[in-house]
């Protein structure tokens, strides 16, 4: 923000004050049409969200007031429990396997030159432009019987191991995890890669020049100055495998059973499929909470740190 | 030491490498599946006896794709002008004046970023239903554009904030209303972060899908993205079509891409670390 000098004026200041005072409120004129559109069409949706969260409603008829029933719902049933525990083993293939990849990468780059990595930058962000649809239906097919994914095992001799993926009841969290990992891995890399052309040099060449291994170097130098890109990459991350919905509904559509089943799945399949509008509307509620509470929570972390 | 560093910085290109290597095979294996001859089984990364477009043919027209196209820019057309109009403006009142709780207004839109579609989207249907904004491309448009406000709008606010003061001030002096002064001489300055936020914009446009499943229930007006879902879902054996129309909804985002780069890469790595 800009300072401006105090004004320090004489006789005709209240009155002065008055009109700069109505005349400071006039610039919402420009604000005024974004915050209509998105009041209107995303803040009151959230809110009538968490109305329709009260009640027994299937669409069509009149809705039954129920209070907090169907919160009490997402705690008992199994299938809608299930989904929140998927979302945050996703998070695991999301968010932790990329953040450490690229931290990983950052740590044997980040003292060096690095000619070159216009063509990997290019790379690696592909997967962040495509839709997820896209990448969906490209491994669905990469992890099916004939897919590259089985194609490579038995090229190797592990026939055994080969399988359809997507349809393996014990595979299918962490197949559907792996892309995840496919898409984000690339993107922390390159924040982390970003972030770290900030450093002076001649920090790294002063941890050297104390002793410091490559380990310590990394700790001491790198990933202190990473916090700012660690908590970004965390908040982008944690948010896409705990709203994820594209990428589960064209790969497994929540199956086989439930293994692979995540709230945003559930939101569209209740609401839309088995007229259960309320209790979709509460795991809504649950999931819209439960992202703001990490955020908040890895912003706060990441603040309280530095 | 200087064997450590040399070993160490192969080692961070060879990470790298395998990494490009395990992102290009899924693209690679769909481009050759869409390649080889319609309706024949497809065994992963096989190099196609002879190249054949037809399936390309085949998608656009017989399964639909063009319509799909269609429609997915007839939103984008929508969607990208009014953002940018809106985050411009707001994010200049937001930027550049002095408002009384700018601030809270500002944080406002933030706080914004973290609505998932799901947390909107039952509620949106019986809304947008009574109006008659459902099966509509206008109802998904004004939703995606209160979608995206909280970005652009801090993206915007973002880049006036960080232009010269001065300018503002001595225009202010010469007479120059606030609306001139944004259409003469903020806007022109503007045009790299308009133009990345627009190409973000499109994006996320392009490649909505939740939203649009549940908006456009009538599958003759699906987008790109909800008609291949769909798609997916019926004709999941014929690989090689799938593999075009896959490509086809992929291929415009992937011009822009590679055409506008350095915009992205500013808008996909600088927009989320200022947050």
């Amino acid at each position: 923000m800009a300072s401006r000098p105090p004004v320090v004026e004489g006789a005709p200041r209240s009155r002065e004050r008055r009109v700069r005072g109505r005349s400071r409120w006039r610039g919402y004129v420009y604000v005024l049409p974004a915050l209509a559109v998105y009041l209107v069409f995303a803040v009151l949706p959230a809110l009538h969200t968490a109305y329709l969260s009260l009640f027994e409603w299937d669409g069509v008829t009149l809705g039954d007031w129920v209070g907090l029933d169907n919160y009490a719902e997402i705690f008992q049933d199994p299938i809608l429990r299930r989904s929140v525990v998927n979302a945050l083993v996703l998070v695991v293939f999301f968010s932790f396997v990329p953040i450490v990849l690229g931290l990983l990468s950052t740590g044997l780059l980040a003292r060096h030159r690095r000619p070159g990595m216009g063509a990997y930058r290019f790379l690696f962000m592909l997967p962040q432009v495509v839709p997820l649809v896209a990448v969906g239906v490209t491994w669905r097919w990469l992890y099916g019987d004939d897919g590259v994914v089985n194609q490579a095992l038995r090229a190797v001799g592990l026939d055994g191991a080969a399988r359809a993926w997507l349809g393996d009841f014990d595979a299918a969290l962490v197949a559907v995890g792996l892309v995840g990992t496919w898409v984000l891995s690339g993107l922390c890399m390159m924040l982390f890669l970003s972030g770290v052309q900030k450093v002076d040099p001649s920090l790294y060449e002063a941890a050297r020049i104390d002793g410091a291994g490559p380990v310590r170097e990394f700790t001491a130098v790198t990933l202190p100055h990473l916090r700012g890109e660690l908590a970004v990459a965390m908040t982008v991350t944690t948010v896409a495998a705990l709203a994820s919905f594209d990428i589960v509904y064209v790969t497994t559509n929540g199956g086989p059973g439930e293994q692979t089943t995540v709230p945003g799945l559930l939101v569209y399949r209740l609401a839309f499929s088995e007229g259960k509008v309320g209790l979709a509307a509460a795991l809504a509620v649950v999931l819209g909470c439960l992202i703001l509470a990490i955020v908040y929570l890895i912003n706060r972390l990441s603040r309280s740190e530095s | 030491m200087n064997t450590v560093a040399r070993s160490e910085r192969w080692s961070g290109y060879a990470l790298l490498t395998v990494m490009a290597i395990v992102v290009v095979i899924p693209f690679l294996s769909v481009f050759l599946a869409s390649l080889q001859p319609a309706g024949t089984p497809v065994v992963g990364l096989t190099w196609p006896e002879r190249w054949s477009w037809d399936n390309y043919e085949t998608a656009w027209s017989v399964a639909g794709f063009s319509d799909l196209i269609r429609h997915s820019l007839v939103i984008a057309v929508g969607v990208v002008p009014a953002c940018l109009v809106l985050a411009a403006l707001a994010g200049y009142a937001l930027g550049t004046m002095r408002l009384p709780g700018g601030n809270a207004t500002a944080a406002f839109f933030v706080a914004g970023l973290t609505i998932p579609v799901e947390l909107i989207v039952v509620p949106l249907y019986f809304d947008l239903r009574t109006v008659g904004l459902t099966n509509s491309y206008l109802g998904v448009i004004l939703v995606e554009i209160a979608l995206f406000m909280p970005f652009s709008v801090f993206w915007m606010r973002t880049h006036f904030r960080s232009t010269p003061m001065s300018l503002v001030e001595a225009a202010r002096i010469d007479g120059a209303s606030s609306g001139t002064i944004l259409v003469r001489i903020l806007l022109p300055l503007a045009r790299p972060s308009l133009m990345t936020l627009g190409l973000l914009v499109f994006m996320w446009s392009w490649n909505q899908f939740l939203l649009v499943l549940v908006l456009i229930q009538d599958t003759t007006k699906h987008t790109a993205p909800a008609g291949l879902g769909f798609f997916v879902g019926q004709n999941s054996t014929d690989i090689p079509t799938l593999a075009a129309g896959t490509i086809i909804v992929m291929l415009p985002i992937l011009i822009l891409f590679v055409v506008f780069q350095r915009s992205f890469l500013a808008g996909l790595l600088q927009g989320a670390t200022k947050g």
